[in-house]
Order: structure tokens, then sequence, then C-alpha cells
């Protein structure tokens, strides 16, 4: 699958948290959009990617 | 032969060639002459449509003649363009102060700041504020600010935590939302929110912006179609890694020029 522009090998599908949390992001900061749709939080669970997806991951850190 | 030019904020019609001698027919000699926003010390030519202030030395402008001298330092299409643009910044910090005053710098029409602090001593050292404001709200903190900036922009204040439920009834009626929060789950929720509940909305957002890297790493990225992020994506505000002006405002800088381009109906970073 494709993540922020790299190649990353996926050994079988998994839902969106399992990957977001094994790429060591903070779920609570982040957007993220999935094969050109906008993923809410509240769908990281119930949605699978799989090695065709295409992911882009925006990831918030502190300051303003 | 005639022209017609706008001296001090007027459409005038003049017979004098040059800005010094329609400086000596409408003005008294020791009057500074602001050619299209210029402000000249040798004279010169003047063409149909040129814009010229003639003011006497010291003395400040009448509302008229100020805006005209502001809008002689935009070319008209940009000005137009700017002045009919409305921008919303959610969260008065060191971003969102910062880019309110740029905005209003360069005219920008109808202004929404929103946020619920106060400003306190720590805000100093990055925000655009003074001692005078400490302990008033950054809206109207702010809002005061403009008022003495560019007097011409519609500036509407709200006091208010953003939260999920109150998202679209605030940013509804704009098409840019500028995210200048300070907590990064604050960030997403706003951006996530606007993404689902305003699609048409340009976000212009900041990521990484701490301490003093280099400056050269705070960039302007398109990540998804309306979402922009200026910042260098990393660097967290963490103890030993604080926030300070110069890569706030670079940041700031980033984010107001992304808005600006979107005013002009430019999409590319």
């Amino acid at each position: 699958m494709k993540l922020n522009g790299t190649y990353v090998k996926l050994d079988a599908p998994q839902s969106l948290k399992e990957l977001l949390v094994k790429q060591g992001y903070n779920i609570a900061a982040v957007a993220v959009e999935c094969n050109g749709a906008i993923i809410p939080k509240s769908e990281y669970e119930s949605t699978f990617v799989d090695d065709s997806s295409v992911i882009e991951v925006v990831k918030f850190v502190g300051g303003g | 032969m005639k022209i017609k030019i706008t001296l001090n904020g007027k459409e005038t019609e003049i017979v004098e060639a040059t800005a010094f001698k329609v400086r000596d027919k409408f003005g008294k000699p020791a009057d500074i002459v602001i050619v299209n926003g210029f402000q000249i010390d040798e004279d010169c030519a003047v063409k149909e449509n040129d814009i010229l202030n003639i003011i006497p030395r010291g003395e400040m402008p009448n509302k008229e003649e100020l805006e005209s001298m502001m809008m002689a330092r935009h070319t008209p299409r940009v000005h137009y363009k700017v002045k009919s643009g409305k921008v919303a910044i959610a969260g008065l910090g060191g971003l969102g102060s910062n880019i309110a005053v740029i905005l209003a710098r360069i005219g920008v029409g109808e202004l929404l700041l929103v946020d619920y602090d106060v400003v306190e001593p720590s805000n100093l050292n990055r925000q655009c504020y003074n001692i005078s404001h400490l302990g008033l709200p950054k809206t109207q903190a702010l809002k005061m600010q403009i008022e003495e900036i560019n007097p011409f922009i519609k500036v509407d204040i709200r006091n208010v935590r953003v939260t999920e439920d109150n998202v679209q009834e605030l940013f509804g009626g704009y098409h840019i939302v500028c995210e200048a929060f300070d907590k990064p789950d604050a960030k997403a929720m706003l951006v996530n929110t606007l993404l689902k509940q305003l699609p048409d909305v340009k976000i212009v957002a900041a990521s990484g912006m701490a301490g003093f890297e280099s400056s050269n790493l705070i960039k302007t990225t398109r990540p998804m179609k309306n979402l922009y992020v200026c910042g260098d994506l990393e660097s967290g505000a963490a103890i030993g890694n604080g926030l300070m002006a110069p890569r706030v405002m670079v940041c700031a800088g980033h984010q107001a020029n992304m808005i600006l381009r979107l005013l002009m109906e430019i999409e590319e970073v």
C-alpha cells in the first residue's frame, strides 16, 4: 500500500486504527484520507486497508 | 489636455502634467506628495488613472484619503480581490494573532477572529500583544490593534472554545479557515470536522514550528485537496524545545501568504 507517497508492505488487511498505531501515529492528532475520502475518527476501527490502499496521514504536533 | 486622476481619494480632472505642479495647485509647497503609494522626492509625470495624495506634513489624513493611500499600495486588481475576501482565524496565539495582523495589513475585507483565552504574560514572547493588553480577551485585544492598523476591515469576534458542535455555526459562511491552535488534538479536531462538515472550505493549518532549527525547514504543503499545512511537520512544542517568535512568525507568514494566494485564486502552494 501507499502511505504518504511511499510504499509500505502490508501482510494482511487490517483496520486503519491498527495501521496508524503500528506506524506510530497519535490517533488524536491526525487527519486521514483513504483512497481519496476523508475518514472521520469514529470510523478508524471499522475502515479496513489492504495492499491496494492509498493513504494520506497528516500529523499535527503542538505549537501555535 | 485634461487627464483623470484620483486626488486624495476623489476623482479629479487635471491639466497639470507633473506631480509637483498638481501639489502647487491643490496644496502647499511643503506638502508630502505620494504617487501610487510611493512618496516622491523628485517631480514626475502624472498619467491617466494615477493615484495622488497630497498631505500636509505631520497631519493625520482623513479616512477617505487614508484608504486611497493604502489602496494605492496594491495594484487595483489585487486590492479588489483581497478586499472582497473573508477569512476566519481559529486560535489567536503566536500564529493566529500574527496572521490576523498580516491579513489586516494587506487589506482582507472581513476577518472572523475566534479564541476563548485572555492575554497573559507568557504570550508576549511570540504573540502580537502588548503589556497594555494583559487580561483582555485575545479577540478584543486583536480587534483593537487592527483598528489602529487598517480601520477599513470588518472584524467579527467570537469569544468561544471551538468544538465539534460549533464548527459549522462558526465557520459556515467562510471560504477560507485558518487553523492556528496550539494543541495537536485541537488542531486535528478542527481540521477533521471542517473536512467532513464543510467540504468546500479551504483550510490553512500549521504543524511544527517550535525551537530554532533552520527557517528553511518550514514549508507550505497540500496533503489533501482542501487542506494546506505549513510548518516543518515535526518540531512540536516540548520542554527544551519551546515556541519562539522567529519560527512561529515564519510559519504565520507561510499561512498568511497561502491565504493571500487563495484569495488571488491560486491553489498551488
